[in-house]
């Protein structure tokens, strides 16, 4: 389904809920659409249902910038999936789940009627991705985690969750670059940088990415803390 | 070799036309907010649309020119002075070393634009000049001017009096001839004209009519992220979770406090809730004039007529400054 966003924004729907195909049909959208020569094309946004095309007007639109951008969807979408993008790069990130940063670890634990322990191997055992990079520089947005993570967000924000912090909810992790005001459970905390402007790739984690998340102890997460700054 | 500031002003930074392209990253376009201004400005000065200028909100700076130039101000009226002389808005002036531009508090509108002949030497960040003030990286060290700041040109004009008379003269004897779609909108005009989203039917029938009909303020908290607005409260029919996309320049969000939020220049790259219309690209540079505890009112227009007059409004910047641009030729 194809739909606009006033008049500079045109976002395709591939799905109607957060599922790994969907997701993906959405990341191989959205790398065609970065990748092909289209005019007038100032962003491409993914999300895990949607895809979203940002452009200013362009004379190669001809007074039809919806029925350009629609034609060029339907050649990528009638296309198989990038292989290159189902197998993508995979990405450790060490997280410490001691309970002085995973801070909501018991609550989530007792939502899922588990144990802490249960809820950090669920965490760390299999591979997630990455399907959505947004609201701040650098933040992912990783899923799509089994049942013993649909916990829905909190009713109250926190007016600022500390830097590096693992969140869960809705069955996906993110993990706030800087302090940032945030509605999500804090499981843990990683200590590497996520967004950094003087890196080559500023940003640590690209939608399509895959994610590792391994434990660590305080004192491994302190050491690499150092390393980083 | 540029300007140097004696007063900041308010808020004065550097904007383009925004960092586009890594929105999926998550990282802000930010940009002029009005880019229209900012634009004239620059086509004033012989510059393209994407260099960029100095946005100075409410208050403007004081400053020095340590080197000759060309300027122009395009957007609100400042009550500027160059020298002792008052100037006009949307007019190339030739500056000479150590002459000093003063701006004041608005007269009308609320932010104006600053450009220079070449552009001032900003290092552009992910392709772009402008300041993320919130991440605080481009423009001027990622931050608002301050006092005794010094930010040199890109290009130097040659310092010949004789050369900067004639080019003076040939500037002053150029008629520019500023089409409807270029001119600052009536100020009585209050209306703002948005675009439908996909869910507006999802809003009660109550929340329409409130949203079209009602005057709504701008509340005092509103800045370049965004625009809060006070008025009646808007609400879905049913209750929905929504799953956080790509937003835009001009999106109307209604958050659950039923308290529509206009997101603007700094605006985050994915929101995750309902909304309602979107403002239309044409009316953003007038939306931009508003000022905290302004009245606005919005008008419904169709996504077909908003793009015809977006593209109306970019072929007239793109042509209404031609006349200037043989002069601009002998200054290369």
């Amino acid at each position: 389904m194809i739909r606009t966003q006033g008049d500079r924004c045109i976002i395709f729907d591939l799905g109607d809920r957060i599922d790994a195909d969907t997701g993906l049909k959405c990341l191989s959208l959205a790398q065609r659409f970065r990748l092909a020569t289209l005019s007038g094309v100032t962003d491409v946004i993914p999300s895990f249902i949607t895809v979203a095309i940002q452009f200013e007007p362009h004379p190669d639109h001809q007074n039809d910038p919806i029925g350009y951008f629609e034609r060029a969807a339907q050649r990528f979408l009638d296309q198989p999936l990038d292989q290159s993008l189902v197998e993508s790069r995979i990405i450790e990130i060490p997280v410490c789940y001691d309970i002085e940063y995973g801070i909501d670890l018991e609550f989530v634990a007792q939502t899922a009627q588990c144990s802490i322990h249960d809820v950090i191997r669920q965490h760390t055992e299999s591979l997630s991705r990455v399907y959505m990079v947004g609201f701040a520089p650098g933040q992912p947005y990783i899923g799509i985690h089994n049942e013993c993570f649909d916990i829905p967000r909190r009713h109250t924000p926190r007016t600022a969750v500390p830097a590096g912090s693992v969140a869960i909810a809705n069955r996906q992790t993110s993990i706030y670059p800087n302090v940032l005001p945030g509605g999500w459970h804090v499981i843990g905390m990683t200590p590497v940088t996520l967004f950094d402007m003087n890196r080559a790739q500023p940003s640590l984690l690209e939608p399509g990415d895959q994610v590792r998340f391994v434990a660590v102890s305080s004192e491994r997460f302190q050491s690499i803390k150092n390393n980083e700054a | 070799m540029g300007i140097l500031i004696h007063k900041a002003g308010l808020f004065s930074n550097f904007q383009d036309l925004g960092r586009f392209g890594f929105q999926y990253l998550g990282v802000s376009v930010t940009g002029a907010m009005d880019a229209l201004a900012h634009q004239m400005a620059n086509r004033i000065v012989g510059n393209g649309s994407d260099v960029a200028t100095l946005e100075m909100t409410l208050i403007g700076p004081q400053l020095t020119f340590t080197a000759p130039c060309c300027i122009a101000l395009s957007g609100a009226d400042m009550q500027a002075t160059l020298g002792d002389e008052p100037i006009t808005l949307n007019r190339p002036y030739i500056v000479r070393r150590g002459q000093k531009l003063k701006l004041l508090s608005f007269v009308t509108g609320a932010r104006t634009y600053l450009a220079v002949h070449g552009g001032f030497a900003i290092e552009p960040v992910m392709n772009s000049q402008s300041t993320y003030l919130r991440s605080g990286f481009g423009g001027w060290h990622g931050r608002s001017l301050k006092k005794d700041d010094e930010i040199p040109f890109q290009v130097l004009l040659p310092e010949d009096e004789l050369f900067l008379k004639q080019i003076e003269k040939k500037l002053w004897q150029t008629q520019l001839y500023l089409p409807l779609t270029l001119q600052r909108p009536n100020p009585n005009r209050d209306y703002v004209r948005v675009i439908a989203s996909d869910q507006w039917l999802a809003f009660t029938p109550e929340s329409l009519e409130h949203f079209l009909s009602n005057p709504w303020r701008i509340s005092r908290d509103s800045e370049r992220m965004g625009y809060r607005l006070e008025g009646p409260q808007l609400a879905l029919s049913q209750p929905k979770q929504m799953l956080s996309e790509a937003t835009d320049f001009g999106t109307i969000q209604v958050p659950v406090d039923g308290q529509p939020i206009i997101l603007m220049a700094d605006r985050q790259s994915t929101g995750g809730y309902p909304k309602i219309a979107t403002v239309a690209q044409v009316d953003l540079p007038a939306l931009a004039q508003r000022k905290p505890g302004d009245i606005l009112r919005f008008k419904l227009i169709s996504v077909t007529e908003a793009q015809q007059l977006d593209r109306s409004r970019q072929a007239a910047i793109d042509s209404f400054a031609q006349p200037l641009e043989p002069i601009f030729k002998t200054l290369r």
